[in-house]
């Protein structure tokens, strides 16, 4: 009796999940059909698969381009955020004077600082940047990663921060008394100990990095530096009226997406509870 | 020496992410108030005129603004409980010895990752093309149509994605607080004959207090910045009826190019998340217990 209710729930509960996810069924099934097809059931499976619309959306959103630049923009950022607001926040918490702390209180209060309250003044800035100091901030992937860097060290000095408080010094200060620099402590001893919280850094950044669009919306005006959101956007600015078109085109922005989330499930999901109870 | 030793380091590993920092935040931020007190449409050739507070006076009298604040404001209060009521419901759900519960997790966190200019997108064809079919079939067209082209119905179906997107995501940290409980309370509890609903609210939920106190501050904070989902699902329409408060701020700055008064908006809107979520962390913050 107990057996089965209990085979009862967990299927129950397998049903609500796969409810869930169905509008990505829906989204991958019309991506197949012709438009007499999708308009008579959006439902059901397609007759027959056709890669004819993936292969188009792929040729119109400049697909492999966007991808490119994409992992390019995430995958840098996230690993310069790392290395400076780690080295960054260990130093703040191991020079316990008032300067540290202001520099801290700063980084924790302008979380609170919405990004449109930003947006302009910065794009002038940039603009400003580029043209009189010829500092190529502006329409550039690595303008853009800067920026990346700048609006995401808060979180990640926060993270970093409250872990390191939690580490014993005396490691520190054997590896001192033994003559290794500031720069060996750090490295060799230090980082290698922060690996879970740099796990829940890199996964935090790396999801609104690649998922981000109104930044790189102001700052990229070539299309071939389009990262996958902008390339989703414009396209959909065209293509709205062909279904068919636009799913297969919104099939496979979702596939890296899939594929990351296939290969770093546990990490994801334990990164993202430990960063919150942090 | 030594300290002079000390000092060079700390300006090494500090002075890099400092001078990013204040080069993207910082400075824009301060420009950022200052614009706010001039007219100006955003050409840099054209002269910016100091107007003083007006920028201000008149946004009091915006009625867009005072509409995209309202409509805020209702969209915030909205997703804030379905998002962490289902948040916790899927949590419960998972945390029991069930089977499919880490499936279950995997599956109802999938939507968070896929980003909200993308689900907008799908929900759109969602709302056009299944939920009119299930209207047809059912004949339930009272309640399956297409809620985005009605103006009444398209702040509900921006909730409606919105929860989609966060509530698998509140999940896991609601997640992480019910396993920061530990067993023996639960076992003592039951061995003191409390009933399942009598544990949840006597003890479950104030220790989950913490978990609480994030999880309102993130979806409050994040449904009030909301702009991707708000830009790729309705746009803004029918007819501004869902114009949020960031999507207002981009088009009066971009769109209508008053840079002065956009940028007003802008630190006003800065102001008021500033004092909603301190507000907001202070209260839960104090209703935590500690174990």
């Amino acid at each position: 009796m107990r057996r089965t209710l209990d085979f009862l729930k967990a299927a129950l509960l397998l049903v609500l999940a796969l409810f869930f996810l169905s509008p990505i069924y829906i989204i991958i099934v019309n991506s197949f059909k012709d438009r007499q097809e999708l308009y008579d059931n959006p439902l059901t499976l397609p007759d027959s698969f056709s890669f004819q619309y993936y292969v188009e959306a792929m040729d119109k959103m400049n697909f492999l381009s966007a991808f490119g630049n994409s992992l390019y923009i995430t995958i840098v950022s996230v690993v310069l955020i790392v290395i400076l607001s780690s080295m960054t926040a260990w130093m703040l918490v191991r020079t316990d004077d008032k300067l540290s702390m202001v520099i801290f209180m700063v980084f924790i209060a302008t979380m609170l600082i919405p990004f449109q309250t930003l947006m302009m003044p910065l794009m002038q800035f940039m603009s400003t940047l580029t043209n009189t100091l010829n500092i190529p901030m502006y329409n550039t992937l690595e303008g853009l990663i800067f920026m990346n860097i700048g609006f995401h060290s808060s979180l990640s000095v926060f993270l970093y921060h409250g872990f390191i408080k939690s580490i014993p010094i005396t490691l520190e200060e054997a590896a001192t008394i033994d003559g290794a620099s500031k720069f060996g402590v750090f490295w060799r001893i230090i980082f290698p100990m922060l690996k879970p919280i740099t796990a829940t850094v890199m996964i935090l950044n790396v999801i609104s990095i690649w998922n981000d669009f109104l930044l790189p919306s102001l700052t990229l005006i070539d299309t071939d530096l389009r990262t996958i959101p902008l390339s989703t956007f414009y396209f959909f600015g065209e293509f709205t009226i062909q279904w068919n078109l636009a799913m297969a085109g919104l099939t496979l922005t979702i596939i890296p997406v899939v594929i990351f989330y296939a290969l770093a499930q546990k990490h994801i999901i334990k990164g993202i509870g430990e960063g919150a109870v942090k | 020496m030594k300290n002079k030793n000390k000092k060079k380091w700390y300006i090494l590993f500090t002075v890099p992410l400092l001078i990013i920092f204040t080069t993207v935040v910082i400075i824009p931020f301060l420009i950022g108030i200052y614009y706010s007190f001039f007219e100006w449409d955003g050409i840099a050739a054209n002269a910016k005129e100091f107007v003083g507070l007006d920028n201000f006076v008149q946004l009091a009298g915006d009625e867009r603004f005072r509409e995209s604040a309202w409509l805020t404001i209702l969209f915030t209060v909205l997703s804030v409980v379905t998002i962490n009521a289902i948040g916790l419901a899927f949590a419960l759900l998972v945390t029991s010895k069930i089977k499919s519960a880490n499936a279950a997790r995997t599956m109802l966190f999938m939507p968070y990752l896929i980003g909200g200019l993308i689900l907008g997108y799908i929900w759109q064809f969602v709302f056009l093309d299944v939920f009119t079919l299930l209207g047809e079939v059912t004949g339930l067209d009272q309640i399956f149509f297409n809620w985005l082209i009605d103006p009444e119905f398209a702040l509900f179906g921006l909730v409606f994605v919105f929860t989609w997107q966060m509530a698998g995501y509140i999940m896991i940290i609601y997640i992480a607080g019910l396993q920061g409980i530990p067993n023996d309370v639960i076992e003592a509890s039951k061995i003191d004959g409390a009933s399942p609903w009598q544990r949840f609210i006597r003890i479950t939920l104030p220790l989950l207090m913490p978990a609480l106190t994030i999880s309102l501050f993130l979806t409050l904070s994040s449904a009030f910045k909301i702009y991707d989902v708000n830009l790729s699902l309705t746009g803004g329409g029918p007819a501004n009826a869902t114009e949020l408060f960031a999507m207002n701020i981009y088009n009066e700055i971009f769109g209508s190019g008053n840079y002065g008064l956009g940028q007003a908006k802008a630190i006003v809107f800065f102001l008021i998340v500033a004092a909603i979520t301190l507000t907001q962390v202070y209260i839960t913050k104090k209703r935590e217990v500690e174990m």
